[in-house]
């Protein structure tokens, strides 16, 4: 009986030994690589280990690509121009590429194994993205739904985004989500206020990110952010401004108000804010205030259902009407949009009949 | 029959009447995920065919000259997924060292069949029935073919079926079954053609 068992667990153990050894020799010659160069935007040169997908990599180095799955290949974000020594496209990267992209020899870095030299470029402003240790300093309820988290800078201390761009946030490991998760939010906050960075949060049931900061997240918690990210800025030139937001999509727009006023700006700008209710608005004295700043800046906030007990004197109708009737001649108007996917689209039909020319118009969903 | 033609019988009874898949339901859930397109189906079906041929031949080896001489025979489950998953890991390295084009088109599918039933199912066979050596290697080809053929007949049906008017409820997973179920009734018309076992 006890031979038995010794010599079971003895033949199991050396069969796994024996396979586990054969498979550690082929990683290290047949897996093995070697070091490969990544050259950057013609300048830097970094070496690294081969064999390993370009995302990682480059973040090994301190280099952050926009990405919201984590390196699986489900989210399409992660894409970097491969210039040289690219190759032929995996089956797991073509779902996520166009044609154009295809043409520009666009690659998803979470797929894209280094194993040669290759040559790549990444957009300048992308060198500015870091990770940042952050300490929650303050978390105030803006509306029922929305809290406003205020993040002070640890390490790195300073942050340089342009106002309406987002960060990163990650969402440790807790009740409902195994692993950490991150998820992306635009930046309240001015840009010249570099030590802070500020959230709008709104809840959305069962959403990891957003019940951990709705029902844990504390003050004094240590967070993790990146950023800064997105496409999402003021076009410098001297077009009239339409920004259109609902929800937490007042973040950016804010952010790029206060720089606006902080500059001088003097840009016609009208800002039309989408709400149900009373309750759904928030930050109206701030916007009033802002009126004041800005020569020629108009705030427009619509409630859609205004209940009998708000008293609303205000626009009423869903934000694509009270646009409609209050923005008339938008040929020489930018336009930009943040809020639901349906609010979007709405929006955009909208500024296409009033005459925005479709290349003027900027927006973020979420 | 004479013992120089057995294993020829079981080649051909292992891709027609004895289809794992389609006699033996084996290999099913790739089946029915993979079968939407033609081309990754013939990557997969050929990526189980070779890991088929090679590895019930060489879970035979260990079989024949480790476990049964130190009546371990019943550590042949443990041994032989371990022996399959090492061995599909080894094989996915090499094509992604030396065969980008290989790697594309067969290397990719490689860690979905590590667990795919069919592989094991096709090593407990070839203890079941007493199979050889030589047998074993023919009963591993001719189950793999048999599973790309099941599999490329499948995708080119479902190719059929796009557009077609499919109640809600069958749509996906539904109407596969009951194709594979057709397919399978089919296939029982070669039953007769050969006899083994």
């Amino acid at each position: 009986m006890v031979v038995t068992l010794i010599v079971s667990v003895a033949i199991i153990t050396a069969i796994a030994t024996l396979l586990a050894l054969l498979l550690v020799i082929a990683d290290a010659t047949v897996g093995n690589y070697g070091d490969v160069s990544i050259t950057i935007n013609n300048e830097r040169e970094l070496i690294v280990p081969g064999g390993q997908p370009l995302l990682s990599l480059l973040v090994s180095e301190g280099i952050f690509i926009p990405s919201a799955c984590g390196g699986r290949g489900s989210c399409g974000l992660c894409k970097v121009q491969v210039v040289e020594g690219g190759g032929a496209y995996l089956p797991t990267e073509l779902p996520w590429m166009s044609p154009e992209e295809i043409a520009n020899q666009m690659r998803l870095s979470c797929q894209f194994k280094v194993k040669n030299p290759i040559k790549i470029i990444i957009p300048e402003e992308l060198f500015l993205v870091k990770e940042f240790t952050t300490q929650v300093e303050k978390i105030v309820d803006l509306t029922h739904d929305i809290k406003e988290v205020t993040l002070k800078l640890i390490d790195p201390p300073i942050i340089e985004p342009k106002a309406g761009q987002f960060v990163q946030f990650q969402v440790p490991e807790y009740a409902l989500s195994d692993e950490s998760v991150y998820r992306a939010y635009s930046m309240a906050s001015s840009p010249s206020n570099q030590n802070h960075v500020e959230l709008q949060i709104r809840l959305v049931p069962h959403g990891i990110c957003t019940t951990y900061v709705h029902e844990h997240l504390k003050v004094g918690e240590t967070i993790m952010i990146n950023g800064p990210y997105g496409e999402f800025y003021l076009r410098d030139n001297d077009r009239d401004l339409i920004f259109i937001a609902g929800g937490s999509g007042m973040a950016p727009i804010k952010a790029i108000l206060l720089d606006m006023a902080e500059r001088g700006d003097k840009r016609r700008a009208t800002y039309f804010f989408g709400a149900r209710t009373r309750k759904d608005l928030f930050l109206l004295d701030e916007m009033k205030e802002l009126e004041g700043r800005l020569e020629n800046f108009t705030f427009i906030p619509a409630l859609s259902e205004p209940a009998a007990e708000d008293k609303w004197e205000g626009e009423v109708g869903l934000i694509t009407e009270v646009v409609r009737r209050r923005a008339t001649n938008g040929q020489n108007s930018e336009a930009y949009l943040c809020g639901s996917p349906g609010m979007i689209d709405a929006c955009i039909a909208v500024l296409h009949d009033i005459g925005v020319a479709e290349d003027a118009v900027y927006y973020d969903k979420f | 029959m004479g013992n120089f033609l057995f294993p020829v019988a079981v080649f051909f009874a292992a891709i027609f009447t004895d289809n794992i898949l389609l006699t033996n339901y084996l290999g099913m859930c790739s089946f029915l995920a993979v079968s939407k397109e033609l081309e990754t189906s013939a990557g997969l079906g050929i990526a189980v065919t070779f890991v088929l041929a090679v590895t019930t031949p060489l879970n035979w080896a260990v079989y024949y000259l480790v476990l049964v001489p130190f009546q371990l025979e019943y550590l042949r489950f443990i041994v032989f997924i371990i022996i399959i998953a090492a061995f599909v890991q080894l094989i996915e390295m090499v094509i992604e060292r030396y065969s980008e084009n290989l790697y594309f088109s067969l290397g990719i599918f490689l860690p979905l069949i590590t667990v795919n039933c069919a592989i094991l199912g096709a090593s407990l066979f070839m203890v079941i029935r007493e199979y050889s050596f030589i047998t074993s290697f023919f009963f591993g080809l001719g189950s793999g073919i048999g599973w790309f053929i099941a599999i490329m007949a499948m995708a080119g049906i479902r190719n059929k079926l796009r557009g077609a008017k499919i109640p809600i409820g069958l749509e996906g997973a539904g109407i596969a079954l009951i194709i594979a179920g057709f397919m399978a009734m089919a296939f029982m018309g070669f039953s007769g053609m050969i006899q083994i076992t």
